[in-house]
């Protein structure tokens, strides 16, 4: 009854208009990096060495600003119940769901990375680099992000709780996107650890997509 | 397995029962419904009328027992079952920042004619569900249902917030579905000529 693309577009309907959901975290993804120089001071040589990382670091957490919500909501209006009885299947709408949030959260950071790189003084020949990287390695966030949205639909607080289950599962693909960038500062191939990244998001896609709609199963009993 | 034709009933419920919080709500249930039937659940708040329905439509696991559709056990085969039934439940699965015609667009309901006149939704297209009242609100559940022709429709209490008009709205498209060889199961609620399920009376 509900097919893909019409699941896409309500998603992106839901997240342009409630308050501007997918604003919030764009807004939050400028700051937070404008933020960093405050921090750590002005000096554009260190501020050159740790772009990579403050850019990524702050991109994972952009992407869980939404994710509280990301299946909380069809679980209280009922929505849940309606897909878990789709003939299409569950794992079939939760990729649906991961690719809305990330049209909403992880495309805006990698079309608005060059511009924090310009931020942070990255090196310009590492910017590429930068933005492939995030190309790659946002749809893992929203897909393991999903994991842990809708592993936390149990629980009442659940804001906290995700990022204790989903933070360390992105370590392996925050630490080969950094990496890949600074492989390119250095002047070496960047190509492998972008590799590695593609290899996870291969790999994990499937395995996302399943434990989720496990996940969703179980809240709907 | 029986073959899905011969003398099957459309949707068979086998020796049914369902424990909750240790708790046994019903035991050994059995009703069969062929093509136009009904089915009403009735029973006391917390009989297990809900978890019922829930297990029919094949979002709660039974403790024990089975379900079949056109001879085809539901829980093992759940695709053709999915195809064909539509659940309503306690929630409406309506989006509140939606409008009322984003709703049925995305409910893939808004081309079929006459549906907006049979549920009385005329007029409130533009309107964003959240200023719908709650009998509206469920009125545009029921255009979900209703734009499932034939079929089986599980409905648990589809008449809650729904006012006298729009209950005699709701049994004349109930009585179209069965007249089309639809089957309908629904709890707390009034229909001529169904069969009964009392859940809870030995408590």
């Amino acid at each position: 009854m509900t097919t893909f693309g019409a699941l896409v577009r309500r998603d992106l309907a839901l997240a342009t208009r409630r308050g501007g959901e997918a604003a919030l975290t764009l807004v939050f993804f400028v700051v937070a990096v404008a933020v960093f120089p405050f921090g750590v001071g002005p000096d554009p040589d260190l501020l050159a060495r740790i772009a990579a990382g403050i850019i990524w670091v702050t991109a994972l957490l952009a992407s869980m600003t939404s994710l509280e919500r990301l299946y909380r909501a069809d679980l209280e209006d009922g929505s849940l119940e309606i897909m878990a009885l789709s003939a299409q299947p569950l794992e079939f709408q939760v990729a649906a769901k991961c690719l809305a949030h990330w049209v909403t959260s992880g495309l805006p950071v990698v079309v608005l990375s060059p511009l924090m790189a310009m931020l942070l003084n990255l090196d310009v020949a590492a910017w590429w680099v930068l933005v492939v990287s995030l190309a790659i390695g946002t749809p893992v966030l929203s897909l393991v992000g999903s994991i842990g949205s809708a592993l936390v639909l149990g629980a009442r607080k659940s804001g906290a709780l995700i990022g204790l289950i989903v933070l360390p599962l992105q370590i392996p693909v925050l630490i080969f996107g950094i990496g890949a960038v600074e492989a390119a500062l250095r002047g070496g191939p960047a190509w492998p650890p972008l590799l590695i990244e593609a290899a996870i998001l291969i790999a994990g896609t499937p395995l996302a997509l399943w434990a989720s709609a496990v996940a969703l199963r179980m809240a709907i009993e | 397995m029986t073959s899905p034709e011969g003398g099957e009933p459309r949707l068979l419920v086998d020796d049914l029962a369902c424990e909750r919080g240790g708790r046994l709500l019903f035991q050994r249930l059995s009703v069969s419904l062929n093509a136009g039937d009904a089915l009403i659940v009735e029973g006391p708040n917390g009989s297990g009328k809900s978890s019922l329905l829930r297990i029919v439509a094949g979002l709660l696991a039974p403790t024990a027992g089975r379900i079949s559709w056109r001879g085809l056990d539901t829980g093992l085969e759940p695709q053709p079952w999915r195809r064909e039934m539509v659940f309503l439940g306690h929630l409406n699965a309506v989006k509140r920042t939606l409008t009322v015609r984003e709703n049925l667009a995305f409910l893939r309901c808004d081309e079929s004619p006459g549906l907006r006149e049979s549920l009385n939704l005329e007029g409130l297209d533009h309107l964003p569900a959240a200023m719908l009242s709650a009998g509206q609100m469920r009125r545009l559940a029921l255009a979900r249902v209703a734009a499932r022709a034939g079929g089986c429709w599980i409905l648990d209490e589809p008449a809650a917030n729904l006012d006298a008009d729009s209950t005699v709205r709701l049994n004349a498209l109930i009585a179209g579905h069965r007249s089309r060889g639809g089957i309908a199961v629904l709890s707390a609620h009034a229909l001529d000529e169904a069969q009964t399920v009392r859940l809870g009376t030995s408590p």
